[in-house]
């Protein structure tokens, strides 16, 4: 029972969705943005530093999902998972 | 809406794009979800197989919709600092009660909901009484996140109301009837980090404007002449109404930290639910009490961003000097609009299209957590009860996805009751005291004394909500003169006194279940092994405790109000 979960693994989609948000909201921070925009914040590119946030949250869920990958046992109870 | 142009936010092509690439994901996952279904246990309760932190996130997740974003926001902008205790005294200690004390009954005795419970416990009675107004509950507070997010959306983006509200309601009914409760607790995970993404670089931002906390309560001090009630968080007068300052902190206390919240987070099961789905016994403790921790935290960034917003936006600053000098006066913009205030002046284009994206996540998550209850009370606690019993279990798996199609369209009905009250907020309490709060009182009773009989069981909720719902008739007659949320607080208050005395009364009168029927079901007649949890196996980490985890959550609630008493 436990074992045909085959529950995809949700930390990969967070790591994928964050992932190319933190790479867009970097690019846009470097080269797109304008001194209005820094200006709205008191002067913090906001886009940059949240980008570069986003990229250090996906390395840390890739980082826990590989190095803890769901295990789907053959058929036991109790589904090892981090 | 006088000035909707003011408030509109001014997204482009990226900003959309980060938003559409949001929903992929979100469809994907139901579809995805879609294929591990083959059971009505599967669709309703996720086969039971869900890893604890997955739970815990999805159990505050469920909580944390546009609602509480917006409520909670905005209470900051108008209270400040008092507004803290919603989630620190009015969440935390609750939720480690449910973890440590109360998760091994629902978990324990294997029941599928809420309302099942009850039926173990008491009987037929309750058990029905108490499904269907869960169903009734489900779907009006379904209809309250509807009408919170087309309002978010008609004013940010332009569309027109009822048209979001149906392109709404479509995306959440697409995504959990492919995927059923998985897809939800899914992408209420992932709603979750998307809510923080939106909420913590506006923090930042704001706090880096305005000078960091120095300067924002230099600033409140400044232009407020009740400044030292505001950044506070104790003894809290200006948000209880109460001058005097030891009511106000026992009304804090037993007010909103017993009756509200443990009624609320103990019974509710739109978050029980989320628990009932984790993999075992350890796993489904350990949901509130993983959940306990962001919670906590979280009042940080909902609340904070609005006091900013208070003295950042000139609009909103004007407006608080104008609310506090005479509360009845006609403004430009209100405390509701804080956050969309402070996204609009602070975050440029990309941040803005996160900030969007995370505003319709919190609607979803908290829309999707009632149809996705409401299937699972209405499937087995109503249908397979009541109606039909003893069909094959893949009729039920389709009753369940018809449930929330149904479900869905409802709710877009009762956003329409939700759209008739001027704040929502109040609404909403009023809801909870009429069903959360006896519930609540039937539960505690019903737990700790086996004397407690099955007459007792619905006689005691059906006179809880009638006392609820007679409070709340002498408010609208004008009979009681109460404002605000008083009416909801005493109409709570007066449900679970009543629910106790009728359940005594009623006990004392009719003859109880003999003792062995209530096995893992009332706390003396259940052996303390079956309450806990084996700790074998990878459960025996030490830090994956339940003792050590609540201690922990109440020890970091304890630090975060000594920080800002």
């Amino acid at each position: 029972m436990a074992g045909k979960a085959g529950l995809f693994d949700l930390r990969w989609i967070i790591a994928l969705l964050f992932g190319v948000y933190g790479v867009v909201l970097t690019v846009v921070g470097i080269g797109f943005t304008t001194e209005a925009d820094l200006a709205k914040a008191g002067g913090l590119n906001i886009n940059l530093w949240s980008g570069i946030g986003m990229l250090v949250m996906t390395g840390l869920f890739a980082l826990w999902a590989s190095l803890r990958p769901i295990i789907v046992p053959e058929d036991a109870a109790g589904t090892p998972m981090s | 809406m006088l000035s909707a142009t003011d408030l509109r936010l001014h997204a482009d092509a990226l900003d959309y794009s980060l938003l559409g690439l949001y929903f992929v994901v979100v469809l994907g996952i139901g579809y995805m979800a879609r294929r591990s279904v083959s059971t009505s246990l599967d669709f309703l309760l996720s086969g039971r197989s869900l890893p604890a932190w997955v739970t815990g996130l999805a159990f505050i997740s469920a909580n944390l919709g546009a609602l509480e974003i917006f409520g909670m926001s905005a209470s900051g902008a108008q209270y400040g600092l008092p507004t803290m205790h919603y989630f620190w005294i009015g969440a935390v200690p609750a939720m480690v009660f449910l973890g440590l004390v109360m998760m091994p009954f629902y978990y324990g005795s294997k029941v599928r909901s809420v309302p099942e419970f009850l039926l173990r416990r008491f009987g037929k009675g309750a058990h029905l009484v108490n499904a269907i107004s869960f169903a009734l509950a489900a779907v009006l507070i379904a209809g309250v996140n509807l009408f919170a997010l087309a309002t978010v959306v008609n004013v940010l983006l332009g569309w027109p109301l009822s048209l979001s509200i149906i392109v709404a309601g479509l995306v959440v009914l697409a995504y959990t009837t492919l995927g059923g409760l998985s897809a939800a607790i899914y992408n209420e995970v992932l709603q979750f980090f998307v809510i923080v993404a939106m909420l913590l670089p506006l923090t930042i931002a704001g706090l880096h404007k305005v000078g960091g906390w120095q300067g924002l309560t230099e600033k409140i001090t400044a232009n407020n002449a009740n400044a030292a009630e505001q950044l506070n968080s104790w003894p809290g007068n200006n948000i209880t109404g109460l001058g005097d300052s030891v009511l106000s902190v026992i009304g804090l206390v037993f007010g909103l930290g017993f009756v509200l919240s443990f009624g609320y987070w103990t019974t509710n099961f739109a978050e029980v639910q989320r628990a009932l789905s984790a993999k075992d016994m350890s796993a489904a403790r350990r949901t509130p009490l993983i959940g306990a921790y962001p919670k906590a935290l979280i009042a940080l960034i909902v609340i904070i961003p609005g006091m900013l917003a208070a003295v950042l936006v000139p609009e909103l600053d004007k407006a608080k000097a104008t609310l506090l000098a005479d509360p009845g006066a006609h403004t430009e913009v209100n405390f509701n609009n804080a956050l969309q205030l402070l996204i609009r002046d602070l975050l440029p284009n990309g941040m803005l299209g996160i900030a969007i994206t995370g505003l319709l996540a919190a609607f979803m998550a908290g829309m999707a957590a009632n149809i996705s209850s409401l299937n699972t009370v209405f499937t087995y606690d109503i249908w397979q009860s009541y109606v039909k019993k003893d069909k094959p279990d893949d009729y039920y798996l389709k009753v369940g996805r018809w449930v929330t199609v149904v479900g869905t369209f409802i709710a877009m009905g009762t956003a329409a009751i939700a759209g008739g009250y001027n704040n929502i907020m109040d609404y909403v309490q009023t809801l909870f005291s009429f069903f959360n709060a006896p519930l609540f009182a039937t539960f505690i009773l019903g737990m700790f004394w086996k004397r407690m009989t099955p007459a007792a069981g619905w006689a005691g909720l059906v006179a809880g909500t009638l006392a609820a719902l007679t409070i709340d008739l002498l408010v609208r007659a004008g009979v009681l003169e109460l404002a605000g949320q008083g009416p909801a607080f005493v109409g709570a208050s007066a449900a679970f006194v009543v629910d106790i005395l009728v359940s005594v009364v009623v006990s004392l009168a009719t003859r109880p279940k003999p003792d062995s029927e209530l096995a893992g079901l009332v706390w003396s007649l259940t052996p303390k092994a079956d309450r806990t949890q084996l700790a074998v196996g990878e459960n025996a980490a030490w830090y994956r405790s339940p003792v050590l985890l609540g201690t922990g959550a109440l020890v970091l609630t304890a630090a975060l109000n000594i920080i800002f008493w």
